[in-house]
C-alpha cells in the first residue's frame, strides 16, 4: 500500500513539474533574488522590503512604469550561489534586470546574463571592474564600487591626519571571500603611495567566530580598522571591538557594514562608529511619504513594515528606483512602453539622475546625482562618511559625497577587465 | 506477475554474471538510456539544464565516490567538499597552463589529482576507524579548503579568489562557459556518468570490491583470510577521490563556470548533503546514490514549485516550511527505511514480482 501511494505521488509530482509552463506575463518583470532566511538574513530582509515597498508604490501610484505594471516575483536565495543559479534560470525569461544583492552571485551570473541578454545591476558590490562598460556590457555597478570605497575610506583618514599617514598601521577585517577580498588590491596600491602598513584580518562565513581576529587587533594596535563585513559579522564585530575598547570613531565599515541592526545590538558601545554610505538615512523624503500613502497605509506593507527609513531599506528604495529609472528612459528611447531587456539596457546605459530628476522621483538631496554612459557603468564614484549616535539611534551624515583616488582606481579597473576581456575573448565596445 | 523471472535460464556463467540479469531490467534500462541520450538532449531547456539534470549527474557521481568508501569499504568521509575543490581546482590549473588541452582529458587528469590527494588524506584511515576517521577527514575538508582560499597559485592571483572557467570545446560545440547549449554541457556529463558508473559498478563486483566490503564487514577477520587492509583501503581511498575529484571538476567546469572555493565547497553545501544523499538512497548501492542525489537535488525544488508557483505562499514562508521539511523527512527515512531508497525499489521489486497475490 505504502509503495503504491509513493508511486502515485512521484507520478503526479512529475507530470505537476513537466506540466508547468511559464506564464506569459505582460507586465514589466524585475525578478528579485532575495535573502530572508539564513546568515545575512538580518541584512537581506530590509532591503528586499525597500524593494518590494518602492515596486508596490510605482504601481500604485502612477500604474506601473509608463502604463506597464512592475511585475516582481521573489525567489529566496538564502545567499547561495547553487540557489540563485537557479533562481536566475527559473526567472530569466523576459527579465528586465537582476538584483543578485551577493557579490557571489554576480560574479556567478556575469558571463551567463552576458550570454543570455539580460542585465545585471550590482549596486555599490559585485564585480569592480565592471565599471568598465567597454568590456561589461551587460552589468551595472553605479554609483560606486568597492575600490572607490576603500580610497574614500583612506581618503577620510588622510583628512583627519592633515594629509599624513606615513608609518600609521590600518587594519582590514574582512569578510573571507570574493566580496572581502575586493578591496585588499586597492588597498594595498594605496599603502605605496601614502606609507601607511597595512594588516589583513579575514573573517570566515558566516562570521560569528572573531575572538582570534580582535585578539590580534588588540596586541597589533593599529590606528584605524576598516571593515568589509555582511549579516551577523557586523554585528560581532562591532560588540567585539567595543569590548576590546577600540576607539570608535577609527573604526570606518564600508556601505554593507553601517546599518541599524548592525550596531544596535553593541549599545553604546557602539557610539561614534563610522560607515560609508552612498544615500542618506532617514525617512523624510517624498518618497518615504508616498510609500506611506499608497503603501503602508493600505496595510500592503511588505514584511513587517517596521525597517521603515533604516539605511538597508533606503538603500533598496535607491536601487529599486534606479532600475525603474533605466525602464523610463528606455520607453522614451525606444518610443514604446512595451520594452524588450535589450531596450531596457540601452536605458540603463543612459540613466542621468540629475539633481533636478532626483527631486521629480522624490529623492531630492537622497544621494548624489549620477550617470551612466557606455563606458563608465560605475557611476559617480561618490560615498560619505556616516556615524552611528547611541544615544539619539541615528545614523548622521559627518562629510560631504567625495570622490575616491580616482588615478589609483581607474588604473586598478582597466587592467582587471582587460585582463577578463582576454580570457573571456571580449572586443570593447563604444569606440 | 509483472515481474516475472520464471521462464529466464542461465545457462553460462557469463549470462549469470551480467549486470542486469533479467530481461525485464534489461528492457527498463535500455529504455532509460535511450530517453536519456535520445529524447532529453532535444527537449532540454537551460532551466533543466542548470538547476536539475546537470546537478543530479554531477552529485551523483560523487555519491558513487562516497559509496564506495563509504558504503562499500565502510570507511566513513566528511571530506566530500574538501576532495571536490582539489578537482575543481586541478581542472582550473591546468585549464590555464594547457590552453590546448581537451577538456575531457583534463577533468579525468583532475580526477587522478584528486585520487593522490586521497591516498594521503587516506593514510590515518589504516589507524583510526568509525567515529575517530570521520573528525580526520572532516580535518582534510577545512584543511583544503583552507589552502585553495590562502594561497594565490591555486587561483592565479586573481584578486578576489574566485577561479572563473573559459570556453572548452567537445567536437567544435562548447561545454564549458556560458555559451555551451544546454543539451551539450549536459550530454559530456552524461557520457562520463554513464562510463564511470559502469566502471565503479564491475569494480565492486570484481576481487578488489569485494575485499573492500570484506574490510568493512569485519576488517580483522579481513586481515586474517588475507586481505590486504593497506591497500585495500587505500585503494577505495583512491578510486572514492577519483569519482568525487570528477564531480567536482565538472561543477566547477561545467555547472556553475565560477567558483569561489569557501562558499561553493563548503561542509554544509557540499559534505553533509552528499552523505546524506547515500544514507537516503542507501549505503553500498549504485542504484541507492543515483537515487540519493535525485532525491537531494530535486526535492527543495520540487517543493518549492509546490508551494511558491502552484499554492502561491510567499518565497520565504515556502522556504522556512522547506527546511523543516526537509529535516522532517531525514528523521522519517532514517527511522522507516534506514536502508534507503534503494531497499524500497527492492521491496518494490519484490511486491511486483508476486502481484497480482499478495503472497
Amino acid at each position: 500500500m505504502r509503495i503504491k501511494q509513493l508511486l502515485i505521488g512521484m507520478t503526479a509530482t512529475v507530470i505537476a513539474v513537466s506540466s508547468y509552463v511559464e506564464m506569459a506575463i505582460a507586465d514589466l518583470k524585475f525578478p528579485m533574488l532575495v535573502y530572508r532566511t539564513g546568515a545575512y538574513a538580518p541584512n537581506g530582509i530590509p532591503n528586499a522590503d525597500g524593494f518590494v515597498d518602492y515596486y508596490k508604490m510605482i504601481n500604485a501610484r502612477d500604474g506601473g512604469i509608463g502604463g506597464e505594471k512592475i511585475f516582481h516575483p521573489e525567489c529566496e536565495t538564502g545567499y547561495k550561489t547553487q540557489v540563485g543559479v537557479e533562481c536566475y534560470e527559473k526567472n530569466k525569461k523576459d527579465a528586465m534586470v537582476f538584483q543578485p544583492m551577493s557579490t557571489g552571485i554576480t560574479y556567478q551570473l556575469i558571463p551567463k546574463a552576458t550570454a543570455d541578454g539580460v542585465s545585471i545591476y550590482s549596486t555599490g558590490y559585485g564585480r569592480t571592474s565592471a565599471a568598465n562598460g567597454k568590456v561589461f556590457k551587460w552589468v551595472f555597478n553605479a554609483p560606486v564600487t568597492y575600490w572607490d570605497g576603500a580610497s574614500i575610506a583612506v581618503r577620510h583618514i588622510l583628512k583627519q591626519n592633515l594629509g599624513n599617514i606615513k608609518g600609521k598601521k590600518i587594519a582590514l577585517v574582512y569578510h573571507n571571500s570574493a566580496y572581502g577580498k575586493e578591496p585588499i588590491r586597492t588597498l594595498e596600491t594605496l599603502a605605496k603611495k601614502h606609507g601607511y602598513k597595512l594588516m589583513l584580518l579575514p573573517v570566515d562565513h558566516p562570521g560569528q567566530e572573531q575572538k582570534a581576529t580582535w585578539l590580534k587587533i588588540r596586541k597589533a594596535r593599529p590606528n584605524y580598522v576598516l571593515m568589509w563585513g555582511w549579516g551577523v559579522m557586523n554585528q560581532v564585530a562591532i560588540k567585539s571591538a567595543a569590548s576590546i575598547k577600540f576607539p570608535m570613531e577609527n573604526f570606518i565599515g564600508i556601505w554593507w557594514s553601517g546599518s541599524e541592526n548592525d550596531v544596535l545590538p553593541a549599545g553604546q558601545g557602539a557610539h561614534g562608529y563610522k560607515s560609508l554610505t552612498f544615500n542618506a538615512p532617514g525617512s523624510n523624503y517624498q518618497v518615504h511619504a508616498d510609500i506611506k500613502k499608497y503603501v503602508h497605509d493600505k496595510g500592503e506593507a511588505s514584511g513587517d513594515g517596521s525597517h521603515f527609513g533604516t539605511v538597508l531599506y533606503n538603500r533598496g528604495l535607491f536601487q529599486a528606483m534606479v532600475q525603474v529609472e533605466a525602464a523610463t528612459v528606455a520607453q522614451k528611447i525606444h518610443g514604446t512602453s512595451k520594452i524588450t531587456p535589450a531596450m531596457y539596457r540601452d536605458g540603463f546605459e543612459n540613466i542621468n539622475l540629475t539633481a533636478k530628476r532626483l527631486e521629480e522621483l522624490g529623492f531630492k538631496d537622497f544621494a548624489p546625482p549620477f550617470k551612466i554612459t557606455c563606458e563608465n557603468h560605475g557611476g559617480s564614484g561618490l560615498a560619505a562618511v556616516q556615524q552611528w549616535d547611541a544615544k539619539t539611534k541615528k545614523w548622521n551624515m559627518i562629510t560631504e559625497y567625495m570622490y575616491g583616488d580616482s588615478d589609483v582606481v581607474q588604473k586598478l579597473i582597466a587592467e582587471d577587465s582587460s585582463k577578463y576581456a582576454a580570457e573571456q575573448k571580449i572586443a570593447e565596445r563604444c569606440n | 506477475m509483472i515481474y516475472k523471472e520464471t521462464g529466464q535460464y542461465k545457462s553460462s556463467y557469463k549470462s549469470d554474471h551480467a549486470i542486469f540479469p533479467l530481461l525485464q531490467d534489461k528492457i527498463a534500462f535500455s529504455t532509460l538510456m535511450f530517453v536519456a541520450f535520445l529524447i532529453i538532449p532535444f527537449v532540454i531547456n537551460s532551466y533543466w539544464e542548470k538547476a536539475i539534470l546537470v546537478p543530479f549527474l554531477i552529485f551523483s557521481l560523487a555519491a558513487i565516490g562516497l559509496n564506495i568508501l563509504t558504503g562499500y569499504c565502510g570507511q566513513v568521509s566528511l571530506g566530500t567538499g574538501g576532495f571536490m575543490a582539489v578537482g575543481a581546482f586541478s581542472t582550473y590549473k591546468i585549464m590555464t597552463y594547457f590552453p590546448d588541452m581537451n577538456i575531457m582529458i583534463i577533468i579525468l587528469i583532475s580526477g587522478l589529482i584528486t585520487a593522490a590527494v586521497g591516498i594521503i588524506f587516506g593514510l590515518p584511515s589504516l589507524r583510526i576507524k568509525g567515529f575517530y576517521l570521520a573528525v580526520a577527514t572532516l580535518a582534510s575538508q577545512f584543511f583544503l579548503v583552507w589552502l585553495f582560499n590562502k594561497v594565490p597559485w591555486f587561483y592565479n592571483y586573481s584578486d578576489t579568489g574566485q577561479i572563473t572557467v573559459s570556453e572548452r570545446t567537445m567536437f567544435g560545440i562548447p561545454v564549458t562557459g556560458a555559451e555551451a547549449p544546454s543539451y551539450a554541457t549536459y550530454l559530456f556529463c552524461l557520457v562520463l556518468v554513464v562510463v564511470l558508473s559502469f566502471a565503479a559498478k564491475n569494480l565492486i563486483r570484481s576481487k578488489m570490491g569485494r575485499s573492500w566490503m570484506a574490510i568493512r564487514d569485519m576488517d580483522i577477520a579481513a586481515e586474517i583470510i588475507g586481505v590486504p587492509p593497506l591497500k585495500t583501503k587505500l585503494s577505495a581511498f583512491a578510486i572514492s577521490s577519483f569519482y568525487i575529484g570528477v564531480a567536482g571538476a565538472l561543477y566547477f567546469a561545467v555547472f556553475l563556470g565560477a567558483i569561489e572555493v569557501t562558499e561553493s565547497f563548503d561542509i554544509m553545501t557540499i559534505s553533509f548533503p552528499v552523505l546524506f544523499m547515500i544514507i537516503i538512497g542507501g549505503l553500498g548501492s549504485m542504484l541507492g546514490s543515483f537515487l540519493g542525489a535525485a532525491f537531494v537535488v530535486t526535492l527543495p525544488i520540487g517543493l518549492k514549485f509546490l508551494m511558491v508557483d502552484m499554492v502561491g505562499l510567499s518565497a520565504v514562508t515556502a522556504k522556512h516550511f522547506e527546511i523543516t521539511i526537509w529535516g522532517l523527512l531525514m528523521i522519517v527515512f532514517l527511522i522507516v527505511e534506514p536502508h534507503g531508497l534503494a531497499r524500497l525499489w527492492s521491496i518494490a521489486k519484490e511486491k511486483l514480482r508476486r502481484w497480482p497475490f499478495p503472497y
